[in-house]
């Protein structure tokens, strides 16, 4: 909310400059945002009368003016259209500075000597645009400074309010809080009642309580259709960001400003029979003031006449019923509309009104005669007209809540003790009644505006918000928990990022939200979760993978001549499964560009599955030997088919790996294909604790094998044939070398093993060794159709 | 010829010799089986005893010069040729060492694993949740029910038709806990959390790290401590710190703490910026958990990790941390 400080100074006036004033409503909790002077910069522009009005010689848009300042005459050459003998003007004499800082010096305009100039609102400063002079009242004095006669040494104060503080969402409300923080007395104008000085009256009728806790209107007539809203009345919502638009309107929005009621006027001519205060029905329309058809629903709370709604109650009034520059009689609408009716209204209609903001928030329930009796005495002194008698209706205020305050429970909350008669001080200066009940303990009754005041807490809060936060002692650290739980069955995240980022990883972070077309196309098959509301439409769906945001990340560098990419991301996937929402944690990767970087003595060989493969085993090793790793041939579809595995750990797929299809390279204008994995992270991270088992005192003997068979036969099934020989002795298995080619008979292949025999509690013997090896030989011929290279 | 020629001879032998098989083929002339020494010490069997001692004597003299001269000749040349290899061998050690190179942190996450650390270090554990969150969780169990003004201070992405919400804090982890889990809980609940807004201070997606401790006596002192000492550790200094009443309908008291920058590094102008929100639990929520209000106080507080790596590190625009340029990931290695 922005105000005039001057404004505020007038309710409440505490010896601190503007500065100290702002600091202390922010540490009171209402957020000073910005601080603005009022007007800009400018000097030695005064109140002037123009005395006469000429025609220019030489210019059909310019005249001559003769104008006094209470100091001398002078010619003055004028182009504003409204200028006339008569009126009141700012005058900016030779050697002003305008704000923006330009000089007025003597000039000559077509051919007449011009000694100032006569200003504009936006000229000063004051409004962005301006059509002609800023008009003066008639009586001010001539030759006073216009920054003195306009208050323009003022500040615009910007105070960002939190939800639960609608009560400071006017002068008053701010004021109260400043004499509060202050210990300065707060007294409320008196505002006398207007005389009724006719009987016309209107039927108000109120559907539902819980709506609308009081309606109050008044029938103004005969309002002067010429009036015209005082410049200090404009100034001041001018300083609040509300353009002035009528009178009548004016005030409205003035009493909003200085007492917190919103209110609205209605032109009575166009009203039908009385008004009702209902919700509206099905298929009902309104013209809102904006000129937009809004479409009602049951949700909606209206204030409707006897034919139709004519105010969406609260948040803004309908074209056809409002005030216009011909209307002559109005009824005068101060309601109380309660937070939850006018809930959700802005938003199925996005529209968002200074009214809808108070009300939402919750206005001051006791407050709308005393606003109406306000509007109406700044009406009647600026459009004149007759006021009827003041139309209630509606169940009133009611009682505040009575809270129970104990003295023990503040201090266990707030860790430090406020003395009885400080907490008893603070609270009453906020306008709370209490009464102690016995020693330490009160029953508070919370003034009508403080609406939010509902539990013990609340009012602990305020206590120690007036109390200062600054002065709550610091209490050093006084801890006592039991050691957290870590289970050594979880493998740190730490761990496996140390070991991609030791093993030339960069760690990303990429968006949970990615393009849908482009992840339907390169993730498949998977039902994705569309936001409802995405901030673009390429952030319009919810990863199903983390491939798409890397692959983002490796376009992003390589069109910044980054062309060896090793990238990892740890995070969540989303994956709809009917009306569940698969929550997944992965671990992804891509390897782009040569396998090391650019160096003296290596040759830049791309990096291929196998390279990445062994990132990976480093990473599955951290799980322990005990757990079983294997790389299967496998479809994903997002892979190339020939060149990728799913990796399974005892059969589960923990995910996958291999080199991304060929068919995306145009897309992502790659050369080549990047290699791709994913892993699930909870399994992945699922590892044994360790077990020990002793090591042998006795040699181990060794073996070799060079096997020839199919080229289909993967060497993990070689492996598995071999460790299925259950062979007691055999203790490791491993392929060291595989060839293809020369000398072998087509489509197969050439595989060297080397088998290493032992036991624990013996040397074993030639005869022991060769027998085992003769007898998975025999397997491997068997099974596999695997035999010993000849 | 005789000995005194022989030594000649050797000795000429020996110096010539410039490399070690040389004189090993030397060694081997003179003093092997078949040597000319060896030979004439062999034929002093057929003299008398006399004339054996004589020339015996003569002998082994000379065999001794001539082993000691080759001796001194091996010790030359081996360390030649050690100094040859030596010289041969030389390197530019200032060429960069080969292989692969390391990779690095992101530089949010790397800040938020030292505030992990720091509060781990205090006794807080890490507890985590859903990303994709329902209604309750994220705002009705925390005293926000539908409507509430304090909705759009969020600014909700939501999917499957409002059903659920990206989580707009990380608030909901601590819902969970306390749902599952009776006091004394210290915890803190790190990860993505999701607005709907976009501009050059604001990411749609951005990270949190938020704080609970709930127990028989927790107090709002106890907050402000334990946030000093913590901003203290974070940023190695003094941090000024000034706590302003602020609203959050999941706390009360509530506050917002803003730092004051200057207090957090030299290379900053003086001036408060905000950094976190906080404040005691609210006995609604302690409610809605099923947690006894009267009994047990907590306090909460969130922390935006990548509003505390721009300051720590000194980043000025928060889209550089999702763009994801290498240049600019591996300056936080």
């Amino acid at each position: 909310m922005k105000f005039s400080e001057q404004w505020l100074r007038e309710w409440v006036n505490p010896q601190l400059d503007t500065d100290a004033l702002c600091e202390q409503l922010s540490m009171a909790g209402l957020e000073v945002d910005a601080v603005e002077p009022a007007a800009a910069l400018f000097e030695n522009i005064v109140v002037a009368q123009v005395d006469a009005v000429e025609a220019h010689p030489d210019a059909d848009k310019l005249r001559v003016c003769r104008v006094s300042d209470g100091r001398e005459d002078l010619q003055i050459v004028c182009g504003a259209p409204n200028v006339a003998a008569g009126m009141k003007v700012p005058l900016a004499r030779i050697g002003a500075v305008l704000p923006g800082g330009m000089k007025i010096k003597k000039a000559k305009l077509r051919g007449v000597e011009s000694t100032g100039m006569l200003c504009s609102a936006a000229e000063l400063g004051l409004l962005e645009q301006a059509e002609g002079l800023l008009s003066l009242p008639e009586d001010a004095p001539l030759g006073q400074d216009v920054r003195e006669y306009l208050q323009l040494d003022d500040r615009i104060i910007d105070i960002d309010l939190t939800p639960n503080r609608g009560d400071c969402l006017s002068i008053q409300g701010v004021a109260r809080e400043v004499a509060a923080l202050n210990g300065l007395p707060f007294d409320a104008p008196q505002i006398p009642a207007v005389d009724a000085v006719h009987d016309q009256g209107l039927d108000i009728q109120i559907d539902n309580a819980a709506d609308c806790s009081s309606y109050t209107g008044r029938v103004i007539k005969g309002i002067d259709v010429l009036a015209s809203t005082p410049l200090w009345m404009r100034e001041r919502l001018r300083r609040a960001g509300i353009r002035s638009i009528h009178p009548v309107v004016d005030v409205t929005n003035y009493v909003m400003l200085e007492l917190g009621q919103p209110m609205h006027a209605f032109d009575l001519s166009r009203l039908q029979g009385g008004i009702q205060v209902r919700r509206a029905r099905q298929g009902e329309t309104l013209t809102a003031l904006t000129g937009e058809e809004l479409k009602l629903g049951g949700d909606d709370l209206v204030i409707a006449d006897s034919a139709r709604p004519v105010a969406l109650a609260g948040v803004m009034g309908g074209l056809d019923s409002g005030v216009t520059a011909e209307t002559v009689d109005i009824l005068l609408e101060s309601a109380c509309f309660s937070p939850l009716a006018v809930a959700g209204t802005g938003r199925r209609h996005k529209l968002h009104t200074d009214s809808l903001h108070r009300f939402e928030r919750g206005v001051d329930p006791a407050l709308q005669a005393r606003a109406a009796e306000r509007a109406t005495r700044l009406i009647l002194d600026i459009c004149g007209g007759q006021p009827g008698a003041l139309l209630q209706a509606g169940v009133g205020a009611g009682e505040s809540t009575e809270i129970t305050l104990r003295q023990a429970r503040l201090e266990r909350l707030l860790g430090f003790e406020v003395p009885a008669e400080q907490l008893e001080r603070i609270l009453a200066s906020l306008g709370m009644q209490l009464t102690r009940t016995a020693p330490g303990q009160w029953q508070v009754l919370p003034p009508s505006f403080r609406y939010d005041m509902q539990l013990e807490a609340d009012l602990i809060e305020e206590v120690v918000r007036v109390y200062g936060y600054d002065r709550v002692p610091d209490r050093p650290q006084r801890i006592s928990m039991p050691p957290m739980q870590s289970s050594e069955s979880v493998l740190p995240l730490q761990r496996l990022r140390e070991a991609l980022i030791h093993r030339g990883y960069q760690e990303v972070v990429t968006y949970s939200f990615v393009d849908p077309e482009k992840q339907a196309a390169l993730i498949p098959g998977k039902e994705a979760i569309n936001l409802d509301n995405p901030i673009a439409r390429q952030l319009g769906q919810m990863r199903t993978s983390l491939w798409p945001g890397l692959l983002e990340v490796l376009t992003h560098n390589l069109q910044r001549q980054q062309g060896r990419v090793r990238i990892f991301e740890l995070g969540m996937r989303f994956i709809a499964q009917g009306d569940d929402i698969l929550q997944q944690r992965v671990l992804s990767g891509l390897v782009y560009g040569p396998v090391l970087p650019e160096q003296w003595d290596g040759q830049l060989r791309t990096a291929d599955y196998y390279d990445v493969k062994s990132d990976l085993e480093a990473l599955f090793s951290m799980s322990g030997s005990q757990v079983n790793i294997d790389f299967e041939a496998a479809g994903n579809d997002t892979l190339h088919p020939g060149v990728s595995a799913a990796v399974l750990r005892h059969g589960e797929t923990l995910g996958y790996l291999g080199s991304m299809h060929p068919r995306y390279l145009k897309k992502y204008d790659l050369s080549e294909s990047p290699i791709l994995f994913e892993l699930d992270l909870d399994a992945l991270c699922n590892v044994p604790v360790p077990h020990y088992e002793s090591i042998s005192e006795y040699p181990a003997m060794r073996r070799d094998l060079a096997m020839v068979m199919p080229d289909e036969v993967s060497t993990a099934r070689l492996l598995k044939c071999v460790s299925d020989s259950e062979e007691a002795h055999l203790v490791d298995a491993f392929v060291f070398d595989v060839f293809r080619g020369a000398g072998l008979p087509s489509g197969c292949k050439s595989v060297a093993l080397g088998l290493n025999f032992q036991d624990k509690s013996r040397t074993l013997t030639e005869q022991e060794v060769d027998a085992a090896l003769s007898r998975i030989q025999l397997r491997l011929s068997q099974e596999l159709d695997a035999n010993i290279r000849g | 010829m005789d000995l005194d020629s022989l030594q000649k001879k050797a000795e000429q032998d020996i110096a010539a010799a410039d490399n070690l098989q040389a004189l090993d083929d030397i060694r081997v002339r003179l003093l092997g089986k078949k040597g000319e020494i060896t030979q004439r010490l062999k034929s002093l069997g057929a003299m008398s005893a006399d004339e054996r001692k004589m020339a015996g004597q003569a002998i082994n003299q000379l065999k001794q010069v001539i082993q000691d001269a080759i001796q001194s000749r091996r010790a030359m040349l081996e360390s030649a040729a050690v100094e040859g290899r030596l010289a041969a061998e030389k390197i530019d050690v200032s060429l960069p060492g080969r292989g692969q190179r390391s990779g690095g942190q992101h530089p949010v996450l790397r800040t938020m694993r030292r505030m992990e650390s720091l509060l781990k270090q205090v006794g807080f554990s890490v507890a985590e949740g859903p990303e994709i969150e329902d209604d309750y969780h994220n705002f009705e169990a925390l005293n926000i029910p539908p409507e509430h003004p304090a909705r759009a201070m969020h600014d909700t992405f939501y999917v499957r038709d409002g059903g659920y919400v990206l989580r707009t804090h990380t608030s909901p982890v601590q819902v969970r806990v306390m749902q599952s889990t009776q006091p004394p809980i210290r915890i803190i609940a790190p990860g993505r959390v999701y607005r709907c807004d976009s501009d050059r201070t604001h990411s749609p997606m951005f990270h949190q790290i938020e704080g609970l401790y709930v127990a028989e006596d927790v107090s709002f002192t106890d907050l402000k401590a334990d946030l000093q000492a913590f901003m203290n550790a974070f940023f190695e200094s003094d941090v000024r710190l000034r706590f302003r009443p602020s609203y959050f309908p999941f706390t009360e008291p509530s506050a917002e703490v803003d730092i004051d920058w200057a207090s957090v590094s030299d290379k900053h102008e003086g001036g408060w910026m905000e950094v976190l929100g906080c404040g005691m639990v609210h006995p609604k929520v302690f409610e809605a958990v099923g947690i006894d209000p009267e009994r047990y106080t907590g306090y909460a507080f969130g922390m935006g990790v990548e509003r505390m790596a721009m300051l720590r590190y000194g980043v000025d625009d928060l889209r550089l941390f999702f763009e994801n340029d290498l240049r600019f990931l591996k300056q936080f290695a």
